[in-house]
C-alpha cells in the first residue's frame, strides 16, 4: 500500500501528476501565449521532479540535467518563444481541429491506454520513480493529440517541445536519465529546433499570409 | 470494499454505538448548520463586495432578508398546483438532511447510516428536481428556460461531483461519507495527488452547483444570464424565505463537505466533548477563509456563456477521472 512509500517518491509522482495536469491544460487552451507559459510551468514541474529524484538516489548527472531542464525549458525556450510571438504579431485565438471537450475525452482514453501499457514495463523497473512511467507515456501521446489537432504552426512547436518533455519524464523514471551526452545532444537538437522553425515561421508567412499549416497541403494550386 | 450497509458492516458497528450524547451532538450540527449557513452566504456577499471596491452590505444582512420574507403574504400565481407549494420544503428538507449527514463537527454521526456519498448526491438530485419543475410549474418562460438550465448543468456536475466521490472512496474503502473522513482526517502523513485532482474538480462542481460566477451570477437579475434566479422569480414570502435558506445550506453543505474531504484536520473523532469543542472554532476559521477565497475566485472570474459551461463541467468531470486514474496507477502500488 501507498502507506510505505517513502516521501521523495510521493512528491515524484506529485509532480508528475503536476505535469500530467498541465499537459491536460495545454490540450484545452485557446491562447499562444498562455499556452507558452504552460509550458514553461511543465518544465519547472519536470525540473522539481527531477531534483528530488537526484536528491534522493544521489545521481550527480540527474542534479545536472534539473539545471539544463531549468535553463533551456523554464527560461531559454518561452523567451524565444514569446518572441517568436510578439514579432510574428500572432492572434491571441488558436484554431482547434476538433472542438476541446472532445479532444479532452480522447484525451482521457490515451490516458488509459497509456496507463495500461506501462504498467508490466514499470513492474521490471527497480527505480523509485517507475510510477511514474505511464504518466510519462501519457504525457508524450498527450503532446502527440495536440500536434494533430492544432492547425497554427506556433502551437505545433509547443507540443512537440510538450512531447520531449514527455519523453524526458519516461527517461527519469525508468532508468534515472539518460546519459550526459545524450541529454546535452537532445537539449541542443531541441534549442537548434526551435531557432529552425522560427526562421521557417517567418518563411511561411511571407508566404503564405498565415501561420495555418492547411495552406502547405495543396503544393501545385499556388 | 466492505459493503457498509451489510451485516456486522459500518454501518450496523455506528448504530450499535449510537448513544444519547451522539444525537445531541448530531442535533448541535444540524442547529448550527441552520444558524451558520446565512451567515456564511453574507460573509461571501461582504467579501465580494469589498474586493470589488463596493460598499459590504450588513453581514447579517441574509438573516434580515429571511425575517422580512417570512412575515409576508405569499402570493401564488393564477396556474400553480400543489407542487409549487410543496417544493421549497422538500428542497428545504433535503438541504437540511445533506447538512446533517456531512461531518462538519465530528465524524460520530447517529444520522450517518441514512444515505452514504451516492446517497447525498442523489438528495442534492432529488432538491435539484423540485425546483426545476416548481419553476416550470407555473409555466412562464424564464421559470421554463431557468429550469431546463438549471438541469444542463446539474447533469453534467453529477458525473463529475460522482467521480470525486469514488476517488475519495477508493482511497477510504468505504462510501459512507462519516468513515470516508475519518479515514482521510486520521491518517500518516501522505501526499495523495489524486486528492489535489479530486479537489480541484470538486471546486468546479461547487461553482456550478452553487450558482456562483463562472457559470451563473447570484447577484444577477438579467434574464439572459441567470440561472437560479430565473427559477425562483415567482416564488414570494416564506417559500421564498424558505428557498433562500435552502441555496444558502446547499452552500454551506458544499463547502463543508469540501472542507471535510481535502481539509479535514480539527474534525473531531468520537463524541468527547473537548475534541467537539475545539471542532466549533477550527470549522468557523476555515469557513472565514474558505468564504474569502470563493468570493476572490468569483471576482477574477468573468461569467462564461451559457454553451460554455459544459466545457467548465467537461473539465470538471476530466480532472476527476484524471485523480481515479492516478489513484490506481500511482497510489495503489508501492
Amino acid at each position: 500500500m501507498s502507506a510505505t512509500m517513502p516521501i521523495s517518491a510521493q512528491l515524484i509522482n506529485l509532480f508528475a501528476s503536476v505535469i500530467l495536469l498541465l499537459a491536460f491544460a495545454m490540450l484545452a487552451q485557446r491562447r499562444v501565449l498562455t499556452l507558452i507559459n504552460l509550458f514553461a510551468l511543465q518544465g519547472l514541474a519536470l525540473c522539481l521532479a527531477t531534483l528530488v529524484a537526484a536528491v534522493s538516489t544521489g545521481q550527480t548527472h540527474l542534479y545536472y540535467s534539473a539545471g539544463l531542464t531549468l535553463v533551456l525549458k523554464v527560461l531559454l525556450l518561452p523567451w524565444i518563444l514569446h518572441r517568436l510571438v510578439r514579432k510574428l504579431n500572432v492572434k491571441s485565438e488558436v484554431e482547434a481541429l476538433i472542438n476541446i471537450p472532445a479532444t479532452m475525452l480522447v484525451g482521457i482514453v490515451l490516458v488509459m491506454v497509456a496507463f495500461n501499457v506501462a504498467l508490466p514495463i514499470s513492474e521490471l523497473s527497480q527505480t523509485i520513480t517507475r510510477g511514474t512511467l505511464g504518466i510519462a507515456l501519457a504525457v508524450v501521446l498527450l503532446a502527440f493529440l495536440m500536434m494533430i489537432t492544432r492547425q497554427k504552426a506556433i502551437t505545433q512547436v509547443v507540443g512537440f517541445l510538450s512531447m520531449e518533455n514527455g519523453l524526458f519524464l519516461a527517461a527519469t523514471s525508468a532508468t534515472y536519465g539518460m546519459p550526459m551526452v545524450v541529454e546535452l545532444g537532445i537539449a541542443l537538437d531541441v534549442l537548434v529546433g526551435v531557432i529552425i522553425l522560427g526562421v521557417f515561421f517567418f518563411q511561411i508567412r511571407d508566404q503564405f499570409d498565415s501561420l495555418d499549416i492547411r495552406h502547405m497541403e495543396n503544393l501545385k494550386d499556388n | 470494499m466492505n459493503l457498509p450497509w451489510g451485516p456486522g458492516g459500518e454501518f450496523a458497528r455506528r448504530e450499535a454505538a449510537m448513544s444519547i450524547s451522539g444525537l445531541l451532538w448530531q442535533l448541535l450540527a444540524i442547529v448550527l448548520a441552520l444558524a451558520l449557513a446565512p451567515l456564511l452566504t453574507g460573509w461571501v456577499n461582504q467579501c465580494r463586495a469589498w474586493l470589488q471596491n463596493r460598499s459590504a452590505p450588513p453581514l447579517l444582512q441574509p438573516y434580515y432578508m429571511l425575517h422580512k420574507l417570512f412575515l409576508k403574504d405569499v402570493v401564488l400565481a393564477h396556474g400553480a398546483s400543489p407542487l409549487f407549494r410543496f417544493a421549497p420544503f422538500a428542497v428545504f428538507g433535503c438541504m437540511l438532511l445533506a447538512c446533517a449527514i456531512i461531518p462538519t463537527l465530528s465524524t460520530d454521526l447517529p444520522l450517518a447510516p441514512t444515505a452514504d456519498t451516492i446517497a447525498l448526491v442523489g438528495v442534492l438530485g432529488l432538491a435539484r428536481i423540485f425546483i426545476s419543475l416548481a419553476a416550470m410549474d407555473v409555466g412562464t418562460s424564464f421559470g421554463t428556460l431557468g429550469g431546463r438550465r438549471e438541469m444542463l448543468i446539474g447533469f453534467l456536475a453529477e458525473p463529475a461531483l460522482l467521480m470525486v466521490i469514488f476517488t475519495t472512496a477508493l482511497i477510504s474503502q468505504s462510501t459512507s461519507v462519516a468513515t470516508i473522513v475519518e479515514t482521510l482526517a486520521h491518517r500518516d502523513f501522505i501526499i495523495y495527488p489524486s486528492l489535489a485532482f479530486a479537489g480541484i474538480a470538486f471546486t468546479f462542481v461547487s461553482f456550478a452547483e452553487n450558482a456562483r460566477v463562472p457559470v451563473d451570477n447570484p447577484a444577477t437579475h438579467l434574464e439572459l444570464t441567470m440561472i437560479h434566479e430565473a427559477m425562483i422569480l415567482e416564488y414570494s414570502g416564506r417559500h421564498l424565505a424558505l428557498i433562500e435558506w435552502a441555496a444558502s445550506l446547499k452552500l454551506y453543505a458544499y463547502s463543508c463537505l469540501g472542507l471535510a474531504l481535502f481539509f479535514p484536520w480539527g474534525i473531531a473523532a468520537g463524541s468527547s466533548v473537548l475534541g467537539l469543542l475545539m471542532a466549533i472554532p477550527v470549522l468557523l476559521v476555515k469557513l472565514v477563509i474558505g468564504g474569502f477565497l470563493l468570493a476572490g475566485i468569483e471576482t477574477i472570474n468573468a461569467k462564461v456563456r451559457i454553451f460554455r459551461a459544459p466545457e467548465f463541467l467537461g473539465t470538471a468531470f476530466l480532472l476527476a477521472v484524471l485523480g481515479l486514474l492516478v489513484r490506481l496507477m500511482l497510489e495503489t502500488r508501492v
